[in-house]
Formats: structure tokens, sequence, C-alpha cells
């Protein structure tokens, strides 16, 4: 008997160090081993240009949260980010107001994402092959049709107050950081304390019994990924201001990788239901973390492309050492 | 009226509506969507570009569908176990890169640098397969990890050795051959895709490993259940597209001679992508090395069209989107409704014409006028045995019957209230036969033919017939063998009732009527199996004549009974015996007085007389209505006959209040009584006959006076 109650303590105790706990110690840790080894490291400055460095992967990171926990994924996140985003850009250069033409690009994102939500949960088109072909549907589009001319659309000089999204301040944090986390507190509130997020987390565990409960599936599903696209969309925003410019050949970059990549590391369940807000924030500030780190050492980028992977390997294989997936509970075709 | 009727008949006897349903449940047509897509691109690309189908061309495609072919497959072998393998691009990039290193820099022969580049990349598979195999990881991310690592070691690779690579050439002729070369205008590189693909489909469709991949896809917890070394499996696929990813890279590098950063940039999307497109299901279970080739096709043709038609740098990705959510939403929506569409499809009735029944009344008398001789039946076994369809007698006087539990049941003489389970045979045993060394020859629905032999052993007789020369569905293996009978040199005829159906779905033939049966003879000197008489409506009973030389055999649906000539100066010829019975007749069996008993099953009634000749009202019925609100023909009552060689009816047995034994589809003449089995009946009847020879029985009639 004593044995047993052995096993459940450990057990309570791995149970402990999820993946999220996991993640977060190794933040805490490379964060003191920096602080030590490399001077400066923990200066205000870098610290904040730290955390605005992931700012807008962390934003990306919310949408993507959102449509992962309904078990889905969208692919076409950072497609819906640079096409819109530029598109407004364009008509705002090309004589329009700021605001009709921001106008007009949200609801380009808004629209996009909603065809993507409509196939997916009316045409069952699984998530990540449907969002795949929109995303290459979106820029090939965006491309042909809508931006003319360059791959980069710059900044026009009518931008105005806007600019101050990228580049202002809020008593001294970057705009950036405060958007990001002004967007990570609606996403709380709205995943935590409205009818529609506790859906999303009652689809994702079980869409079944979801539909049996009474959730309209449905239109939550297309409802997740029309808010992943006005994140997207927010992100875009931050980008080109930040930047001073919208470069769409961001779609042919890892970017959608690093997107998933917060969110996993974070230790939310890509088979859905299991997730918060605070998975994408720690993800994101491993990363931010690492990279920031690594910069300063001067590490070359693919190497850092590589510690990254591993680190996301790391935490994966050891999160499932610790609760490892069961044969006979696994679900069919999860991939 | 008659014009319209005559319209009809044509119509139903030309148009085989039947072939729908069979080609839908076909498992190749599966394959009709890709394929139509792959029909539609390339005429649509075939159009718009000029010289689309020149030699030159083609030649440039089937090149690069070599490399791409093989990427397809190895991404095809993963999905096809329930995973995927985001890796396949960077893959192809480290086969690409290690080969012009071991082959410029490193000075490795051909034949020595393929092995080792296929067995690296068979390394990075297998660097995937353990992790998501053994260790359970997810594929899709912990693929993701090794596509971002292999691309950054092969981007650090370049940058320290791209220089010397690019300085120095590679001279062979083998390896030009692979590059450039071919066997007679065919590029190399699409032979050996062609060779790939061979060998993977035998593998993936006939071989152990094969069908055990397939079971994991299908249902891994099952597999796991069974006993399946699922994670060894998985991990093998992983290994196996590594390998593949490899030999394309090797493709690649023997047609460019060049490694850049970009090589295999995003070439996992396409992979995925034609994957499919091509109609192999992310989840698993559902995929050939055909569909990955479809697809691999459609994906080239599009991405290479679209570039050369000259559209501005946003269209091609716009159109390779569209088409691949129409197609892959088209294949969603087939999948889904593909068994929907077959059940309401399959039923396809045809056109009959019954002549008009003989008369059964009493007013008119004739020897199908009602009566009650089957009131007096004694009841044997009753409740202790189900679905008796058949009895038979040995010369001991045992009672055999088959039950629907798959069991042959023997009573014992003289009072037969003993009983034991002669024999467990598994299937349902219908019609059954003494060949003359006394073994029990037994015609199992679902099996085939079996034989019970003095020592109770059973044994399987035959289960396959010729498959017929223009059958979409494969027709040769025995789905509802009915009854039998046995000649004097031992040929074996038995009746295949319906080629259509299972055995629990047999009255649904009936709402066909189509000739969907057949007469078939098993020979057990050649140990050959050959169909004798096809498009039967429901062969039932077999009885072979007194004089040995034909068989009778009784078609239900069509009401009829004939005979097969099997010996004698008309051999293989058929005639009518019997004609516009009024009800379904069953089994045939001799009686002492050198006619034959016959068994009716069901009465006809008007309702069902007028919709056989209403094809399309049946049709509509079958797809609108639950099979339970059917019109099907009525089994509840029926009689027994008695008939001459000469096709005279010569007297009947009913039971009119419907008590003791009104269900009737087989029955035995013995020592002067009459046996009568029912296949919805729960026992045996027997009723003395008065003007029989009480010492005549069955097996003295087929074989002789025992020595």
């Amino acid at each position: 008997m004593k044995r047993q109650g052995d096993g459940r303590r450990m057990r309570v105790w791995t149970r402990y160090f999820n993946q999220e706990r996991i993640v977060f110690a190794l933040t805490v840790l490379l964060l003191i081993l920096f602080a030590l080894t490399l001077p400066k490291f923990l200066a205000p400055s870098n610290l904040l240009s730290l955390v605005r460095s992931v700012a807008v992967l962390g934003i990306l990171g919310l949408g993507m949260l959102v449509v992962v926990l309904g078990r889905g994924i969208d692919l076409s996140l950072v497609a819906t980010m640079a096409i819109s985003v530029a598109w407004s850009l364009q008509l705002a250069a090309s004589g329009l107001s700021v605001a009709s033409a921001m106008g007009i690009g949200l609801l380009l994102a808004l629209g996009m994402s909603l065809v993507t939500g409509i196939l997916i949960a009316y045409a069952e088109i699984p998530s990540l092959f449907a969002t795949l072909a929109m995303a290459t549907f979106v820029y090939g589009f965006g491309r042909a049709h809508l931006i003319t001319g360059t791959d980069v659309v710059y900044l026009p000089p009518n931008i105005g107050m806007l600019a101050g999204l990228g580049q202002g301040a809020l008593f001294g944090i970057p705009m950036p950081i405060v958007v990001a986390a002004v967007v990570a507190l609606i996403a709380y509130l709205f995943l935590r304390y409205t009818k529609p997020g506790r859906f999303i987390y009652a689809i994702g565990d079980n869409l079944a019994s979801a539909r049996i409960g009474g959730v309209p599936v449905r239109p939550i599903l297309v409802a997740q990924y029309v808010i992943a696209g006005g994140i997207a969309f927010v992100a875009g925003l931050v980008t080109a201001t930040s930047a001073e410019a919208m470069n769409t050949r961001v779609v042919n970059s890892n970017m959608i990788y690093d997107v998933i990549l917060v969110v996993v590391l974070g230790g939310v369940g890509l088979s859905g239901g299991r997730g918060n807000v605070r998975n994408v924030i720690v993800g994101a500030l491993l990363i931010g973390v690492l990279m920031n780190g690594m910069t300063i050492m001067d590490v070359q980028y693919t190497i850092q492309n590589v510690i990254k992977s591993l680190i996301l390997l790391l935490a994966i294989v050891v999160d499932s050492i610790l609760n490892p997936r069961d044969e006979q509970t696994g679900q069919q075709g999860d991939i | 009226m008659a014009s319209t009727h005559t319209f009809t008949k044509l119509r139903y006897r030309f148009i085989p509506d039947h072939v729908i349903g069979e080609l839908l449940s076909k498992k190749w047509i599966d394959n009709a969507i890709p394929f139509l897509v792959l029909l539609c691109v390339i005429a649509i690309f075939g159009s718009l570009i000029p010289n689309f189908f020149g030699g030159a061309n083609l030649a440039i495609s089937a090149r690069e569908l070599g490399e791409f072919g093989l990427v397809c497959m190895a991404m095809m072998v993963v999905i096809i176990v329930g995973g995927i393998d985001l890796s396949v691009g960077s893959n192809f990039a480290l086969g690409n890169f290690m080969t012009l290193a071991l082959l410029n820099l490193g000075g490795w022969p051909v034949g020595l640098a393929i092995p080792a580049v296929v067995l690296i990349c068979g390394g990075v598979g297998l660097l995937n397969g353990y992790l998501i195999g053994f260790l359970r990881l997810r594929a899709f991310l912990t693929t993701l990890v090794t596509l971002i690592i292999v691309r950054a070691i092969v981007d650090m690779l370049l940058l320290k050795y791209a220089q010397a690579m690019s300085v120095s050439f590679y001279q062979s002729d083998v390896w030009d051959m692979i590059g450039l070369g071919g066997v007679a205008e065919v590029p190399s590189s699409f032979i050996i895709l062609v060779i790939v693909a061979l060998i993977g489909h035998v593998l993936l469709t006939r071989s152990r490993p094969g069908w055990r991949m397939m079971a994991i896809g299908g249902s891994r917890r099952s597999a796991h259940n069974i006993g399946l070394s699922v994670r060894g499996m998985v991990c093998a696929a992983y290994t196996i597209s590594g390998m593949l990813c490899g030999l394309a890279g090797v493709l690649y590098a023997a047609r460019l001679s060049g490694a850049g950063t970009d090589t295999g940039m995003g070439l996992e999307i396409s992979a995925l992508t034609a994957a499919v497109l091509g109609g192999n299901s992310l989840g698993g279970g559902r995929g050939s090395v055909a569909k990955a080739l479809i697809g691999a096709v459609i994906v080239l043709v599009m991405t290479n069209g679209v570039l050369r038609i000259g559209l501005n740098s946003g269209s091609g990705p716009m159109v390779l989107g569209l088409t691949l959510l129409l197609a892959v939403f088209i294949d969603v929506r087939w999948l889904k409704n593909r068994d929907k569409l077959l059940s309401k499809v399959y039923v396809s009735p045809t056109y009959v014409e019954l002549p008009t029944p003989r008369s059964t009344s009493v007013e008119t008398g004739g020897a199908f006028a009602l009566n009650d001789r089957l009131g007096q039946v004694e009841i044997i076994g009753l409740g202790e045995v189900e679905s008796p369809e058949d009895v038979i007698l040995d010369d001991d006087d045992y009672l055999y019957c088959g039950t629907r539990h798959g069991d042959i049941v023997r009573f014992a003489p003289p009072d037969y209230t003993s009983w034991e389970v002669y024999a467990h045979i598994g299937g349902s045993p219908l019609g059954m036969a003494f060949d003359r060394a006394g073994d029990l020859h037994v015609c199992v629905g679902g099996m085939g033919l079996y034989k019970i032999d003095r020592a109770r052993n059973v044994g399987k007789v035959t289960d396959e017939t010729n498959r017929s020369a223009f059958s979409v569905v494969d027709d040769s293996r025995l789905r509802l063998a009915d009854d039998l009978d046995i000649a004097p040199d031992g040929r074996i005829y038995f009746s295949e009732a319906t080629i259509r159906y299972e055995m629990h779905d047999w009255p649904v033939d009936a709402l066909e009527s189509r000739g969907n049966g057949r007469i078939i003879c098993y020979d057990p000197k050649s140990g050959k199996t050959h169909t004798a008489l096809r498009n039967l409506i429901f062969p039932n009973g077999v009885c072979l004549a007194h004089d040995g030389q034909s068989v009778l055999f009784a078609e239900s649906w069509a009401c009829r009974v004939s005979r097969l000539w099997i010996a004698g100066p008309k051999a293989g010829q058929v005639e009518r015996v019997l004609d516009a019975l009024p009800g379904y007749p069953d089994n045939i069996n001799r009686a002492s007085d050198g006619s034959y008993w016959c068994a009716i099953m069901g009465m006809r009634s008007p309702a069902l007389d007028l919709a056989l000749r209403m094809p399309g009202f049946r049709r509509r019925m079958a797809r609108r209505i639950a099979p339970d609100q059917w019109l099907y023909p009525n089994l509840n009552i029926g009689c027994v006959i008695r008939f001459n060689d000469k096709g005279e009816v010569l007297e009947s047995l009913w039971d009119q209040g419907a008590k003791n034994h009104p269900m009737i589809t087989s029955m035995r003449e013995h020592r002067g009584y009459l046996y009568l089995g029912g296949i919805t009946n729960n026992r045996i009847g027997r009723i003395r006959l008065d003007k029989a020879d009480p010492n005549w029985s069955g097996m003295r009639s087929y074989w002789g006076q025992r020595a």
C-alpha cells in the first residue's frame, strides 16, 4: 500500500512539471545564465527590446491559440496579415483616408478568414489543408489583383497617428508591447469569461459531445477563424508601422512555423481544448530571451534556428515522457 | 400502353443499371475524382500552352516528375500510417547536397554515393520515426522541428562547401545517364520512379508489412490491440519516407548538379498538396501509390503550367490554392457520401413480366386447390432448431438439418426426440446431399460448398468459381450457395442464388428480380469449379432427375422450374418444365414414384406482380423508404407440390390454418414419410404419405442398395 502511495505522489510530482512549467523554468534558467554571462543583458532597454522583438509573434500566437484550442490550425495567418495590411497601406497611399483604408484592409482580413472558417466548419475540409490552400490563395490573389508593383509596400506619409502603433511608447513602454498586452488581455477575458470562449474549449475537448450538448459548433468554428484573422490584421499593423513597410514576401518565410512554435512551446495542445493565454506568453518569452541572448552573443541566424527547434523538441520530448500518450486513448488521425 | 411496356422492357434489358452500384462498390473508384481533376488540368493546360504535348516538353516534365513523384510517395507512406512528414523538403535538399558533396568533393563512385545518400536521408527519417513511433511525439511538430534543423544544417554546409563544390565538376557516364539520359527517349528518373512505384504498390497492397501499415492507419488502437508492433511500423514508415526523399535528392542532383539555399523550399507543401489531392486521407488508412502519383502529376502540371502561361507572380499560387480547395472539397464530400450513394443506388430493379399464376381456388379444383393436408403434421424438435432450411435422412434413418447457428443437427430414429450437433460449420447451412460414400455435402450461405465425412470432419469442397469475363465486381467467390445435387459420376451441381447480396439480405434480391444467380458445377475428378449457367433469377432448389441425365432447378423469383441436361444428346441445353407457378419454388427433391417434390416457400401477390412490371417504382421505393417498409414477396405461407418429368403438377399439400407448417423451403420423402424444413421455422415437420413406397429412401434412389 505504501508503494502505491509513493506512486501517486510521484505522479502528482510529474504532473506538476507540465510543459508550460518546464518551459518557464527553462526561460528563467536562461535568463539567469544570460544575466550572469552577458553584460548589459539585464539593462531595462535590452529587456524592453527583448519583449518587443516577440510582440508580433506573440500577437499572432494569440490568434493561433484561439484556433488551436478548437482543435484546428491556421496556416494562413501570416498570409492574411501580410496581404490585408499591405493592401491597406497601398489604398492609403493612393489617396484614401487612413481610417477607411484600414477599415477595408480589416474587412479583407475578416472576409478571407470567414471563407476559411466556412470551408472548415461547413464544407468539412481538414483545417490543416484548408488554411494551407487559403494561404496560397490569399497570397496569390493579393499579389495578382490587390498589390501591384513591388513586394514591399511602404508606409504612406499620410499615415499620421497610426505610425505610433509601431514606433510610439506609452509610459516608456514601446507600443508593440502595449498592443500585445491589450490583445492578450482581451483574448484572456474572451476565452475565460464569455460563452463563445468556453464553447471553443468544449469543441476542442470533444467536438461530438459539444454538438450533442447543444453548442453551435459550426458557427463557433467560423468565429474562431474570423477572430484569428482580425488578430492577424492587428499584428500586421504593428509590423508595418514598426518596420515602416509591409513586406509581402514574409508569407514565404518560416514565420508561420515560428508562430506555431510559440504556441506549442508554451504547452498548448495541438489536439485542442488544452491551453490558455499564459502558455503563449511563456512560449513567446522563451523565444525572446533565446533570440536576444543569442543575438548579443552574435550567433549565426541558422544556428539560432537549430537551437530554437532543439528546445522545442526537448520540450515536447520531456512532455511526452512525463505525460505519456496511451495507445488506448489516443485519438485516431491526431497529427 | 403496349408500346410503353415494350420500351420499358427493352430499356431494362439493355441498360445495365446494376453496374453503377457495382462500380461504386469498387475500391479503385476512390480515385475517380482525383483522376477527373487530373484530366481536366491536363486538358486546360494542354490547350493553353503551345507545344504542351510535344516530345521535349513531355521529357522535361517526366524527368521532373521522377523526383517529385518520389517525394509524394514519401509523404504518402507516412500519411497512410496516420502521420505527416513536413521534413521531406529539407531532407530532399540534404540528399541533393550530400550527393554532390560525395561525388565532387569526396570523389566517391556513383555506385557507392547513391546508397550512402539514401542511407543518410533514411537516417533523418529514422530519427523522425524514433521520435514519433517510439516516443509517441506528435508527427506535425516533430517533423516541423526536423524540417527546420535539417534545413539549417544544409544551409551551414552550403556556407562552408558551396564554393569548393562549384569549382569541381563530376564526370561520369553513369552519372550523365541518370541525369540527362534515359532509355529510348524515356528519362531515367522517370524509369526509376516507375520501378519504385511498382515495388511500392506491390508491397503496400500485397505484402504483410503493407497491410500492417494500412491497418495501423485505419485504426491504430485496434492494430495495437491485435498485437501489431505499431511503434516499429510507424518508425519504419518514416524511415522509408526519408529514403525516398534521399533518392529524389539524388535524381535532382543528377539533373541540375547544383545546390542552392532554395532547393526543396516549400516542397513539403507541394507534396502534401499532391498527396491529399490524389485522395490520401490525412489521418491515415486510405492511400495508395496510384493516388500519390495522380496527385503528383496534377500539382506538377499546374505549377509548371501556371509558370509557362506567364501570368503575373501572384496568379500561380492563386490558381493552385483555388484548385486545391475545390478538389479537396469534392473529395471530402465524396468520401462522406459514397456509402450513402452506394446504398441508395445498389438496389437496381429490372423489368419482369410474370405469367398469370395458376389458380389455387377450391372451386375450380385442380392440383393447386387449397386443402388442409399439412394440418396433421407431426412436429420434430420444436424450439430446438432454428432455421432448418433443408432436411435430409441417411440410410440408417437419422434426420439431419442445418441451423442458423452454423451447426448440422442430427435427430436419432425412431422417434426423433433426441438430437445432437453432428458437426459445426460456422455459416448458415442451406441445401444438403449425400454422396455415394455417405459423406454429407452442404451448401453454406456466405461460405460455399462444404463436406462432412462420416468421421464428422468438416472440409471445404469449393468456394470459388471462374470469374465472369465482363463482370465489374469479382464474382468468383460464392456468396450464397443454396442447394445442390450430385450426379452419378460424382459431379456436384449447385445453385448460387444471387451474386449481389449476402445471406441476410436474400429477400432484397426479389426486389431486383434480375438474373443474378447461377448454376455451378464442381467436378471432383479435376477438382475444378465452373459456372454452368448464369443470369438465372434466384436459382434455388437443384435436383438430379431420376434418370440421372438432367438436373432440375427452380428459379424462385421467376416462379418456374427448368431442366439442364448434363448428359446424353441434349447435354448443355435448358428447357422449361414448370411455369406460371402461383408461388416461389424452393428446393426440389425426388419422390418415390418417379415424380418430384417441390417446396413453394411463399405465394405471389398481385401487388408485387404489378410492381415487378414497374422497375422505376421499385427503384424509388428502394431509395426513398426504409428497407423494412419495402414491398417484399410474401414468405409467410406456402405449400408442397408434386410434379412429374412432363411438367404436370400432380398434387399439393397446404396448411391453411398456418399453424403447423406454413413456411416450407424443403422437403424429403423417406420410408413413407415426408419431412419438412423451413428457413423461418423453429421445427421440422413430418407427415405420413399414404400412397408412397414405405421402403423407398433417397439414399437408395441415388446410390442403390447398400452393399
